[in-house]
Order: C-alpha cells, then sequence, then structure tokens
C-alpha cells in the first residue's frame, strides 16, 4: 500500500494523523460504549483550568510567612496542614515539603516522568515534562538555575529532589525581604510556580505569573 | 529498562524552553486526553506503574519527537485495546463494533469531585522488613532490568545515604506487569553530586532519590 505520500521504505515514518483529532475521534468512540461519561470529562477538565493550580501553592506558602504554628505544622505534616485550607485533594497524596533558606536551595524534577503535586501546582509546564529539564536538573542543577535568572552563590548547598515513587516535593522559597508590612494576600500574590519548583527565588518585585 | 524516558544525567538536550504565561491546556484536545486519562483509568483494569511503562514502550524516536499529551494518547489507545475496553478495529473504524453492548463509565460527573484526590500507594498494613535505617550508608545496586523500574540509571551502582524512611508502598516494578503489589518500604536516600558526576560537580550539592528497599544494598 504505497502512496505518493511515503516512502516505500520508510513506512513507519509516516506522519500520523493530527492529534486532535484522533483525539476527538477516540472520545467519541469512548462515549458511544459507554467508556467515558463527557459531562465528567467536562468537569475535569475544568477543575485543572479553573480550580487547581499554582495559586494553591502560593496561598500555602504565603500563610506559613505570617502564621509560624502553620509552618511547623506544614513541615511536619503536609497533606494535613494543606488540607487546612480547604485543598482535599492533597490527602491522596504523600508530600513532603523541602524549605530553602540562606545556605540550602532545593530544587525539584522527574527524571522518569512527570511526577509533580497536582493539588497544590496544579498540572506541570511543558518545560518541567521536557527532556532538557529532566536530564539537565540533577547533573547541573546550577546551570538550570541561570537560565531561570538564578545565580547561586558556591556555599549555597543545592539538594535536588527526583521524584522516582509517590512521594510529591513542594518547594517552600524564603520570604523575600522588604515585605515585613505585607499582608498575607500581597505575599501569596507575589509566590511564583516556578519558586515553588525551586528554580527562581521570590522577590518583592517578581509577581507571581510563573 | 534501559529507556530513552531514563534521562537524568543525559547531554544535547539543549537549553530549557519556557514559555511566558503558558495555558494549562495549550489547545482544547490536550484536556480532553487528560480527562479521558483519567475517566478510562476508573474502570481499574491497570494501574498508575503500567501506565507509565506504557509510554516507556513508546519507540525512543517518537517518545523524544512526540509532545506530552501526543504520548498519552498513544499510551491510552494500547491501554485501552490491551485491556480489552476497546478493540483496534473501533480504534481504527471510530466506531463500536456492531451489536456491541453499551457499557456504563466508572466516572460520572458526581464521582469527580472524589475522583481529584489520587488513590494512595502506601501500604502500612502490609508486613515488610526495613532492612535499611536514617543515616545508614547503602549502595543502589546495579541491576537492569527489562521492564518498568524506578531507580534511575544514573544511580545505580552509587553510594549515598539514608535519610528518611517513608513507610511501605506498592512496589512499581512488579505492580506495573500485574506481579503484585509487593509492598516495601521506601527510602529517601541522599546522593553526593560528586559521587554521581565526579569532580565536575560542586561539592555542595546532592541529589535525593526515592529508593526502595530491594533497589538497596549494605555498604
Amino acid at each position: 500500500m504505497h502512496t505518493q505520500d511515503h516512502e516505500p521504505d520508510h513506512d513507519h515514518q509516516v506522519v500520523p494523523p493530527d492529534p486532535a483529532l484522533r483525539t476527538k475521534a477516540l472520545e467519541s468512540l469512548l462515549v458511544e460504549k459507554g467508556i467515558v461519561d463527557p459531562k465528567a470529562l467536562d468537569a475535569l477538565v475544568d477543575a485543572y483550568e479553573n480550580k487547581i493550580g499554582p495559586r494553591n501553592g502560593a496561598r500555602v506558602v504565603a500563610r506559613t510567612w505570617v502564621d509560624a504554628a502553620y509552618r511547623k505544622r506544614l513541615l511536619a505534616v503536609p497533606g494535613a496542614a494543606i488540607a487546612e485550607l480547604g485543598y482535599e485533594e492533597t490527602q491522596g497524596e504523600h508530600m513532603v515539603v523541602v524549605e530553602n533558606t540562606a545556605k540550602v536551595h532545593n530544587l525539584v524534577v522527574c527524571t522518569l516522568c512527570s511526577c509533580y503535586p497536582w493539588p497544590v501546582l496544579g498540572l506541570p509546564p511543558v518545560w518541567y515534562k521536557s527532556a532538557p529539564y529532566r536530564s539537565r536538573a540533577v547533573i547541573d542543577p546550577r546551570g538550570v538555575m541561570r537560565e531561570f535568572g538564578l545565580e547561586l552563590a558556591e556555599d549555597v548547598e543545592v539538594r535536588v529532589w527526583d521524584s522516582t515513587a509517590e512521594i510529591r516535593y513542594l518547594v517552600l522559597p524564603e520570604r523575600p525581604a522588604g515585605t515585613e508590612t505585607w499582608t498575607e494576600e500581597e505575599l501569596a500574590a507575589l509566590v511564583s510556580r516556578d519558586s515553588m519548583i525551586g528554580v527562581v527565588k521570590v522577590s518583592a518585585t517578581s509577581g507571581g505569573k510563573a | 529498562m534501559n529507556g530513552v524516558h531514563d534521562m537524568g544525567g543525559m547531554q544535547g538536550m539543549g537549553p530549557v524552553q519556557r514559555e511566558q504565561n503558558e495555558p494549562v491546556f495549550h489547545s482544547p484536545w490536550e484536556g480532553r486526553m487528560y480527562a479521558i486519562n483519567r475517566a478510562i483509568g476508573a474502570w481499574r483494569k491497570w494501574n498508575i506503574d503500567a501506565g507509565r511503562h506504557e509510554i516507556e514502550l513508546i519507540p525512543p524516536a517518537d517518545y523524544l519527537r512526540m509532545s506530552y499529551y501526543e504520548k498519552w494518547l498513544t499510551r491510552n489507545i494500547e491501554l485501552l485495546v490491551k485491556h480489552g475496553l476497546v478493540t483496534r478495529e473501533e480504534i481504527d473504524s471510530g466506531k463500536p463494533a456492531p451489536g456491541s453492548a453499551k457499557a456504563a463509565p466508572p466516572l460520572t460527573l458526581n464521582g469527580v469531585p472524589a475522583a481529584l484526590i489520587r488513590g494512595s500507594y502506601m501500604r502500612p498494613e502490609a508486613s515488610a522488613k526495613a532492612r535499611f535505617k536514617s543515616g545508614q550508608h547503602v549502595r543502589a545496586r546495579n541491576m537492569n532490568p527489562v521492564g518498568h523500574t524506578r531507580l534511575p540509571h544514573y544511580a545505580r551502582g552509587k553510594a549515598g545515604t539514608v535519610i528518611r524512611n517513608h513507610g511501605i508502598f506498592v512496589f512499581p516494578d512488579t505492580n506495573a506487569h500485574f506481579l503484585g503489589e509487593q509492598p516495601q518500604y521506601l527510602y529517601s536516600v541522599r546522593f553526593a553530586a560528586r559521587e554521581l558526576w565526579g569532580e565536575q560537580a560542586s561539592r555542595r550539592d546532592f541529589v535525593f532519590i526515592d529508593m526502595w528497599d530491594s533497589y538497596l544494598e549494605r555498604i
């Protein structure tokens, strides 16, 4: 079955149809067969587009900056402390919170796939799942952070957490200088997704967008 | 398996490409694929480890070329067919086989909030022996199984220190192949970057890897 579209000796290199079309075809087949409920699919998409994302983690971080007792609870029993803020989804996770200090900087990666703390950060950005990040975070963490604009001093200890199991890691960034009078909400707005993965720090001018 | 998915320490993959104001899904089909993945998982015909292994089975050149959700699409079609939820003919035709009965989906709208809480892989009630304790020096075994494993290639044969016992967890190496959960203790093990990468690494850097009991040996 050789056509003009592909060379006879390279059938396996034929570009498959558009994944969007294939996904649409798969969904309609699964719905027709009663394998999936389309309304459940709508609700799952909505949950990750609108409810579960890095703002959740940012609220957790900001709370630790204004409430020392909460910070203690979060480091000791992360799942329960995160659930206190209404993020029940964390209860199925085995969370570990790793704390940045002036002398220790933490960075999270999953070299084998894309493990990521969904309930507090939502779904990971493409770069986190990409070959460059997964390959380099463990062998050249300082170089990776430099690409994100973070230059760590030589005497800072770098701890890279490779998420090989079902433990999910959240980095607790340092509270930036100059924010002593800020409210919890103002602080939460500063905390970026990337700071909770560990590729950047939080600064009083950083803004919480990425 | 020593697949291309086991990327830690590889070189030549280029700089990290970031995207400003990245959307959760880059186009609607990605969201549908994410949701389909969760919804078909609710049939419990396979487990998370089998799902990860199915992605590892994607041929290396395809694995590197495909986008993340393209890999999920490929993986999910394979899982659906292997576990009898759909046939290859149905995938090809896009239509249910003539005369096939309509099933009732296990995940419906009302079940979504509960489904957002992932199942736990901890098995505190299981009987297992902790061969190692915090502070103990250990070595990651040199092993090269052809099946699924979560022991990254770059750590094999390297010496580290147990810093924490996480408790008893499902063992992916058997669970992925439906050979039972065989729960065992899971530890956080600290490796000096210089042990892993040699003199080029900073002596102040460490990599922490979660490792099951049978991945480790005494020194």
